[in-house]
């Protein structure tokens, strides 16, 4: 009918899609290569726009206000996160989904770190055909391109007041604490046990959190390393598995959406460490099944104090038995205090332990004065709280603040429930 | 008793990731069941292939978590850890993919 449309073949459409394809991969390149200059010069800029007089610009205000609604993130945890950086390390299956939301979130300086180029075998967990609706980073264009240029020009795409420095090499140790040391939170994306030690053993020396996500085939894991006085990745496993325990996603396959979910996950805690909002991931780690569609989070062990600054729930127990004097420290939450808790123990949550010192003083004196005429030595101060993590934490506060005889119940109310007291309820 | 295998470990045994045991105390010779005892009678009972991949020497390889009733068995005492009826323990192994 339409005498033009006769003449054009499939092998002409598929000529001038070509074409096209090739000069809008053109102009994209041209596009990122120009926002990366004028994110360059306009660094300064932004510096000021950011914080005039600690205050957020019109426009960010505009962009950020769902989250500034947010009674417990606000103006206070944004401006947190506009003044902080993270550095992402690998830019595949984790590192795209984590770093879309750290850009979108307003992340002050992002580094994107990885040496591998996009392929279109990457593209089922990190790409989406059309870059406009890209959810997930790299897209068909790029392919044969630096993952890190991709990436980069996506984080751009989305939020342009956003630092993005691009470090187009793999992470070793000769580059290692450089460029780690000029980042506040580092993501841990990579795919392989070698590099993992290595980021975690810079991220012990540089004293930097790490958000530390992996996934293989249908499961996924996520831990917050080296935070707050919680374990590190060398901590819980000394020994590295052995290579044949190792599995890769190229050699076990992956679904491209659990990386995805992780991924996401990892810049949820990477934003809760920066901004210093909610409890992170530290000491405890969280276990995606997918299959399943199971969710568990799980404490991890925590070794913080030497061995004569801790006591079993047997041992407290025997010393009771022995009417040693003594305070009985609590530090869970109040309103876990509320569900149960052991006869005479005094709660002074954690969070609140600093302010709160002076109330242990009394406590003591108050034990030792009704011991008075018994010829004791001062009363002991013994730490507890739900499982024996947050107690570790106290009693090392406590010894930096001239409570050095507090001494920690190993294993909390669960070990006294399990070794002491089967009928004590547990929660 | 429940025992779970994830993170790879459940390829030991035929994929099968949850598994409800009952382990007959006499037979074992045993009159209490602890972390060892369940570790030598899992790789006897449960793993069908490579159980160097689940065991070193008489326990986990590296690289696996232990969790005794949701809580890591370093808090529990590891192989001396004591076992009672209805306890899950769950073996973890942990992942590097991404």
């Amino acid at each position: 009918m339409d005498s033009n449309a006769v003449a054009e073949t499939p092998s002409d459409i598929r000529r001038e899609i070509e074409s096209l394809e090739a000069s809008k991969a053109q102009i994209e390149h041209r596009i990122s290569s120009l926002q990366a200059r004028l994110n360059d010069s306009n660094e300064e800029e932004q510096g000021k726009e950011t914080h005039v007089d600690g205050q957020l610009s019109a426009d960010m205000i505009y962009r950020y206000s769902r989250h500034l609604l947010l009674p417990l993130f606000g103006v206070e945890a944004q401006a947190n996160l506009l003044r902080n950086s993270v550095l992402v390390i690998g830019a595949g299956g984790l590192g795209s989904p984590a770093l879309l939301y750290l850009a979108a979130c307003g992340v002050g300086r992002i580094g994107i770190v990885d040496h591998d180029v996009v392929e279109l075998n990457n593209l089922h967990r990190q790409a989406s055909a059309k870059q406009n609706h890209a959810f997930i980073i790299h897209t068909e264009a790029y392919i044969g391109r630096s993952k890190v240029e991709s990436a980069a020009a996506a984080c751009r795409a989305i939020n342009s007041t956003v630092q993005i420095i691009e470090h187009k090499e793999a992470f070793r140790t000769s580059n290692a604490l450089e460029i780690m040391s000029k980042y506040d939170v580092v993501v841990d994306a990579t795919d392989n046990v070698p590099s993992r030690y290595m980021i975690n053993d810079c991220c012990v020396v540089l004293g930097k959190p790490l958000v530390s996500g992996a996934a293989l085939g249908l499961e996924g894991q996520l831990t917050v390393y080296n935070y707050n006085g919680g374990p590190c990745y060398r901590c819980l496993f000394p020994t590295p598995p052995p290579t044949s325990a190792c599995q890769r996603c190229a050699d076990s396959g992956v679904l491209g959406v659990v990386p995805g979910i992780i991924g996401c996950l990892q810049a949820l805690e990477a934003i809760k460490v920066a901004c210093a909002v909610g409890e992170p991931l530290s000491g405890r780690m969280l276990l995606f099944d997918a299959l399943s569609a199971r969710i568990r989070v799980t404490p991890l062990k925590l070794n913080l104090l030497p061995a004569d600054a801790r006591i079993t729930s047997k041992e407290y127990n025997k010393r009771i038995l022995k009417g040693e004097a003594h305070v009985l420290l609590d530090v869970r939450p109040s309103h876990h205090y509320k569900i149960i808790s052991l006869p005479k123990s005094l709660n002074i949550p954690l969070a609140s332990l600093d302010g709160r010192l002076p109330e242990i003083s009394t406590a003591l004196r108050n034990e030792e004065d009704n011991e008075k005429g018994s010829a004791r030595s001062s009363p002991s101060l013994y730490v507890i709280c739900r499982r024996g993590n947050d107690s570790q934490r106290a009693v090392q506060y406590l010894h930096n603040n001239g409570y050095a005889s507090a001494k920690d119940i190993i294993g909390g109310l669960e070990s006294w429930a399990h070794d002491v007291d089967p009928k004590f309820p547990t929660y | 008793m429940l025992l779970e295998n994830s993170g790879g470990l459940e390829l030991l045994c035929n994929s099968v990731k949850i598994h409800e045991v009952n382990i007959n105390l006499e037979a074992e010779g045993n009159q209490k069941l602890t972390m060892k005892h369940l570790l030598s009678w899992v790789r006897t009972n449960l793993i069908k292939e490579r159980p160097e991949m689940f065991m070193k020497g008489d326990t986990v390889r590296p690289g696996v978590l232990v969790l005794v009733n949701d809580c890591d068995w370093e808090l529990s005492g590891q192989l001396d850890t004591t076992l009672e009826e209805k306890d899950v323990v769950v073996f973890i192994s942990t992942l590097h993919g991404g």
